[in-house]
Parts: structure tokens; C-alpha cells; sequence
């Protein structure tokens, strides 16, 4: 199955035939989103219109995880069977990986103003993110630091799956913390009674944010690979 | 078939094509002699027999078995004398060679092997006051090591043994390399043109990888 | 294990003949200790508070600082090539490198530790805990740090990227060290976090060497 999207020529072809209409999904998705989310659904009847923080802030943990679950398999392929667009996936999720865990670290800071009157809580699960974010900044910072490209792309691989073996370690560690440090009584961000009628907005933005991330992981690695093919054009003409 | 015979070797370096298609044969008690300008590959080449560097393509067998068969066995029998000398400043001439003699469990007296390359009088000298060409011959005189042992490395992989060395100590060298291949060794070596292969002549074939540039 | 011992015997050599790297990281992990009274303040009633948080932390810095030599040095002089065609594996090599690096940048921070606790007045019922969480808590970070130095061999920067890709995966071993010091000065029972330490050590253990040698066979090329 894998190998009938081996080649990076046919990967063009696929995503350049796919795009137009995955712009098309994601563009919907978010209409239809925003719609409900801000117009459609009630208001909490505790925090109010700030609850509305919740479709974006919401969505983008998830997809923080889903990507860095994503980059952790496409890294496993790269290593194990050495597929040539494993790596290539890998280096263009990952910045959008980082830029969902900095939207949920940012909406998580602009929900806590008007809930607990600070901009930032040592809360268990944001404190993950926070150093979530850092794993994704060391990824990418890990794949740019040398000249060889491929030895970038190994050493960012075998970063994602140490990284992978230890994040449930690190929310382990995390949650023992904070019950150590926290009075208990503090109501946890994301977890208010959920309304059904904001469930709906809530699981439209989740798909528009998967479609997004799909979406631009397409334009990223075609980038990436037309890039690679314009450097080798040059190599070969300097001959 | 004995020796070492390569199969449509190719070489990837970066996103670059450094060779493609090598295909050389080296019988027991021979020599080949690479030649060819900076970037052609030399260097390239001689990591990928030795195991360091995977090729991009193709096959190396040794009597007549993949080398990728058993890497252990092939690691067993290579003795690879890179561009740089790895030595530690720090530790004299002795230290290092021990280090390596053990490392590698040869015969731990290594005094055979410093008389050899003649650095006997260097032996208790930290590694960090010799000139280049006496850590050359540091460097070197590791051969002699697996030399003097049982079972010492049947492959010698040789990135520009010569370089830096006076007319004297070339000619240790190449006497070194001619009893290894009067053993029914196998040598590769990587040149510059210089005086090694006029000595390396008799029992040496030529290979230049500017045949391969494409 | 003959190969380890030798390994181990001439990185020990190394290290004592010539430079002073050895010494670096203990004397920073002082300094470094040293300089927060002067930030926050050398109230005796605030420091017993924050003081093993303190050490700890720093503890976690000092043993990043020699970090990105434990392979460089072998890389650069191409012993890295030799020592991957020996006979030692380069897991076994991995767990001699880390080895060395805890004696020369881990121990040394036990017997600075105490007489630092006595800077922050911490009581004396947190010294043993101090010294036996940094006991199994600083072994663990020269095996994981391990990791990091093998995957950035060669990268541009590297000091800099090894604190970025490792200070995070150094965050549990800090927490549970930190929090068993809070634990002995309050008189709460601090079994778990001995046990949890303990299990840290043993995981790094058995999987640091491991994925040490493989991004060092992906270094060597």
C-alpha cells in the first residue's frame, strides 16, 4: 500500500490532483465551524461567551497530539523501512505541530484571564503542552542543524521517537506535580459539562482542523520535494 | 571467486550522485591503486567496503559471500586507516597504540610495530608533541598491529596512507603492505600519485575513478 | 565488558590528564547554586524552601555542559570509525561513554551537593535524601544525555540544541528529585519517589544505550 505513493514524482502528481478539493473540505468545514461555534450554540452558563475560547483551544490539543503521534509513525517508517517521503511528511508537520500546540498554549492563556484572573496557570495539562511545545521546537531546530539534509532528517527521526517513548512520562510526571503543588479545587480548563449543543461546533472544528492540517502537510511536502528536485537540477547543470 | 569483488556499486552523498555502476575485483595478494582528482569518490569508496558508509545500491562480496551477510565477520576483517590520525593528544604514542591493540584484541606488545614504522624512541611521548609526519606513522603502525597477530584483518582500506610522509617512512609503509599481501592479503588504497605506487607497482592494479564521472 | 573497562579507563585518563573539563561542571554547579541568593534574596526562611529545588536544577544544567563532548572528540579524529569497525559494540560504547560522564560530571555533584544544602540551610533531615535522589536521579541524565549527544553528533550548534532536545526529557527526573527533597523536609514518606527514580534509572538503562547506538550508526557515514 505504501509503496504505490513511493515515488515522490507520483506524490506530486496525487497531491497536486487532491488539493483543490481538500482546500475546498477545509474551507467548508471552517464556515460551518465558526458558524456554529459563535452564532449557533449556546453560551456557558458559568463562563459565558468566553467559553467560545473552547472550538479553537480544543481542537488544536488535539491536533497537537494527533501530529505529534503522526510525526512519531513517519518517523518510525523512515527508520525501519527507510521510505523515502517518511522523512519528508515528518519535516513538514512538525512546524505545524508546534503552531497548534503555541494556538492552545495562546487560546489556553486567553481562556484563564477571565476564568481564574491570570494569564497563566501551572495547570497540569497546559504545562504539558508547554513542554510539548518544546519538543516540537527541538525537532525542528534538530532538522535544520546540519549541512547533510538526510542526516537531519535521521537525527529528528530517532528525536520524535525518544520523544514519543517519553511524553507519556513526562504527563505522568506532570500530573504527580501538580497534585503536589495545586489545591485541587481549581476546575480543569477543558473538561467543563459539555453541553450538546456545543458538541457540534465543537467536532466541526476538529474535522476543519484535520482538513487544515491535511491540507497544508500536502503543500508543505510537495514544496519540500520540488525544492529538492530544483537543488539537484542545479548540482547536476554545475557539473 | 576470491577476494573482493564489488557489483554495480553506487554512492550517494547528501542528494548527491557520486558514483554509479563500480564494479572492481581484487584478488588475494594484490593490490588496486585508486586515482582520481578531490571529490571523485576515493574516500567515499573506501567507507563503504569498510562498512562505514552504506551504498546507495549494488553489492560487495568477499569470497564469494555479501558482505551484508555477516557485518560482524566483515568489521573482523578490515583494518581502515582514514584521513585523520586517531590519536589522543593527551596520551603518548604507547597509550594509543595500546588502546587500539586491545581494543581490537591483537597482541598487546606493540613494540614490533613501533619499530616497524621506527617511532620506538617516540613511545613515551605524548601523542600532542610529534610532528604530522610522526602521527602519521602512529597511525600506520596500527597495521602493524593486526599484522603481528593471529588473525589480523585480511582487508586493508587505506585513505592516503602516504600523505605527509618522508621518502623513509614511505617505504615503510610500502614494505608493510607488501608482506600483507605476501600473506594472501587483500589492500586498497587510495593515492595521490605520490612515490607508494611506484613501490606498490609489481603487485598492484590501477583503478581511476574519473572513468566512472558521469 | 573488557571493551567498556578500557574504554572507560582511557576517557578517565583523558580526562584528568590535560583538561580541566572535568572540574568545569562541578565548579559551575557551585557558582550557578551560589548565584540565586543574590537573585531572590538570602532570607533564612525562604531559602530551606527553594534550596533543593535550586540544586536540582542546576544539577540538571551542569550535566548538560560536557554533554556535547562525550562523542565529539571521537568524531572529529575519526576514532568514532575505529572504534564502530572493533569489536566492542557501539551500545556497549554508549553505555562506557555514559558511564564516564557520570563519573566525571555526576559524582562529582554528590560531594558538592551537601555543602551546598548547608548554603540554603535546608534541615539536616534532607541531606541523606539529597544525596540519594542525586544518587539515582544523576545517572539517568548522563544516560539519557547520551541519547542527545549521539543524535546531535556533527550538527552546527551543538551545545546549544543538546540543552533544547534534552532540558524537557530531564523535566521527570527533576520533578520526583525535587519533590522527595520537599517530601524530607516536611516529614511526608518519599518511598515513592525513590521507587520512581529508581525506575527512571533502570529504563534508561536498558533502552539509552540502545538508541544511543543507533543515531550514532546514522553520525557515522
Amino acid at each position: 500500500m505504501l509503496h504505490r505513493f513511493a515515488s515522490p514524482a507520483r506524490f506530486s502528481r496525487i497531491a497536486t490532483r487532491v488539493l483543490p478539493w481538500s482546500v475546498a473540505l477545509t474551507g467548508l468545514l471552517f464556515v460551518a465551524g465558526i458558524y456554529f461555534a459563535l452564532f449557533a450554540s449556546p453560551a456557558d452558563y458559568q463562563q459565558g461567551e468566553t467559553v467560545r475560547i473552547m472550538y479553537v483551544h480544543v481542537p488544536s490539543a488535539w491536533m497537537a497530539i494527533a501530529c505529534y503521534i503522526f510525526i512519531a509513525a513517519m518517523s518510525a517508517i523512515s527508520l525501519i523501512w527507510k521510505h523515502p517521503l517518511a522523512d519528508v511528511a515528518a519535516r513538514a508537520a512538525a512546524p505545524l505541530g508546534a503552531a497548534f500546540t503555541l494556538i492552545v498554549l495562546i487560546t489556553g492563556s486567553l481562556w484563564g484571564k477571565p476564568t481564574w484572573g491570570t494569564w497563566w496557570v501551572w495547570d497540569a495539562r497546559l504545562t504539558s503542552v508547554l513542554i510539548m511545545f518544546f519538543l516540537y521546537l527541538g525537532h525542528i531546530a534538530l532538522t535544520h542543524a546540519f549541512d547533510n539534509p538526510q542526516r537531519g532528517a535521521k537525527a529528528a527521526a530517532m528525536l520524535a521517537l525518544v520523544g514519543f517513548i517519553n511524553i507519556p512520562i513526562i504527563k505522568f510526571s506532570v500530573d504527580w506535580w501538580n497534585t503536589l503543588h495545586q489545591p485541587a479545587s481549581l476546575t480543569r480548563l477543558d473538561r467543563p459539562a459539555i453541553d450538546p449543543g456545543m458538541l457540534t461546533p465543537l467536532l466541526l472544528m476538529g474535522l476543519a482542523f484535520m482538513a487544515y492540517f491535511v491540507t497544508m502537510l500536502l503543500i508543505r511536502m510537495r514544496a519540500d520535494l520540488n525544492a529538492a528536485r530544483a537543488r539537484a537540477r542545479q548540482l547536476s547543470a554545475a557539473e | 571467486m576470491q577476494g573482493l569483488i564489488t557489483h554495480k556499486l553506487s554512492c550517494i552523498r547528501g542528494e548527491q550522485s557520486v558514483f554509479t555502476g563500480l564494479d572492481i575485483a581484487v584478488n588475494p595478494g594484490r593490490a588496486l591503486l585508486l586515482s582520481g582528482p578531490n571529490g571523485s569518490g576515493k574516500s567515499s569508496l573506501l567507507r563503504i567496503l569498510a562498512g562505514l558508509l552504506p551504498p546507495a545500491t549494488g553489492r560487495i562480496d568477499w569470497e564469494g559471500t555479501n558482505i551484508a551477510a555477516d557485518q560482524d565477520a566483515h568489521r573482523a576483517r578490515v583494518a581502515y586507516i582514514g584521513h585523520e590520525d586517531p590519536l589522543k593528544p593527551n596520551l603518548t604514542v604507547m597509550e594509543n597504540l595500546s588502546f587500539w591493540a586491545r581494543m581490537y584484541g591483537f597482541d598487546p606488545n606493540i613494540e614490533p610495530a613501533l619499530f616497524q614504522f621506527s617511532i620506538e624512541s617516540l613511545a613515551g611521548v605524548p601523542v600532542k608533541y610529534l610532528s604530522a609526519g610522526q602521527r602519521r606513522r602512529t597511525t600506520l603502525a596500527r597495521l602493524a598491529l593486526g599484522q603481528n597477530s593471529e588473525a589480523g584483518p585480511a582487508l586493508w582500506l587505506l585513505d592516503e596512507p602516504g600523505a605527509g610522509l618522508d621518502r623513509g617512512a614511505v617505504a615503510m609503509l610500502a614494505n608493510t603492505i607488501l608482506a600483507h599481501l605476501s600473506n594472501e592479503g587483500v589492500a586498497i588504497v587510495s593515492t595521490h600519485g605520490d612515490r607508494l605506487d611506484e613501490l606498490l607497482a609489481e603487485h598492484a592494479d590501477s583503478f581511476d575513478m574519473r572513468k566512472l564521472s558521469t | 565488558m573488557i571493551g567498556i573497562a578500557l574504554l572507560v579507563r582511557r576517557d578517565l585518563r583523558l580526562a584528568f590528564r590535560g583538561s580541566t573539563d572535568a572540574m568545569m561542571s562541578v565548579i559551575f554547579f557551585i557558582l550557578a547554586v551560589i548565584l540565586f541568593p543574590f537573585g531572590v534574596g538570602s532570607d533564612i526562611k525562604i531559602l530551606p524552601h527553594i534550596g533543593g529545588g535550586i540544586i536540582w536544577v542546576v544539577a540538571l544544567l551542569a550535566a548538560l555542559l560536557s554533554l556535547d563532548r562525550m562523542f565529539a572528540a571521537d568524531h572529529d579524529d575519526g576514532s568514532l570509525d575505529l572504534l564502530y569497525l572493533s569489536p566492542v559494540s557501539l551500545g556497549q560504547l554508549a553505555l562506557a561513554k555514559a558511564l564516564t560522564h557520570w563519573l566525571t560530571s555526576g559524582v562529582p555533584l554528590l560531594f558538592a551537593a551537601p555543602i551546598l544544602a548547608l548554603f540554603y540551610n535546608l534541615p539536616e533531615a534532607a541531606l541523606l535524601p539529597l544525596l540519594y535522589t542525586m544518587l539515582l536521579g544523576t545517572p539517568t541524565l548522563s544516560l539519557v544525555g547520551g541519547i542527545g549527544a549521539a543524535i546531535t553528533l556533527g550538527a552546527r550548534r551543538g551545545g546549544v540544541l543538546l540543552a533544547l532536545l534534552l532540558l524537557p526529557l530531564y523535566i521527570p527526573v527533576l520533578i520526583f528529585g525535587a519533590s522527595a527533597l520537599d517530601g524530607a523536609i516536611a516529614g511526608r514518606d518519599i518511598g515513592p519517589q525513590f521507587m520512581i527514580l529508581g525506575g527512571f534509572l533502570l529504563a534508561a538503562l536498558a533502552l539509552a544505550p540502545w538508541a544511543t547506538a543507533a543515531a550514532l550508526r546514522y553520525a557515522i557515514d
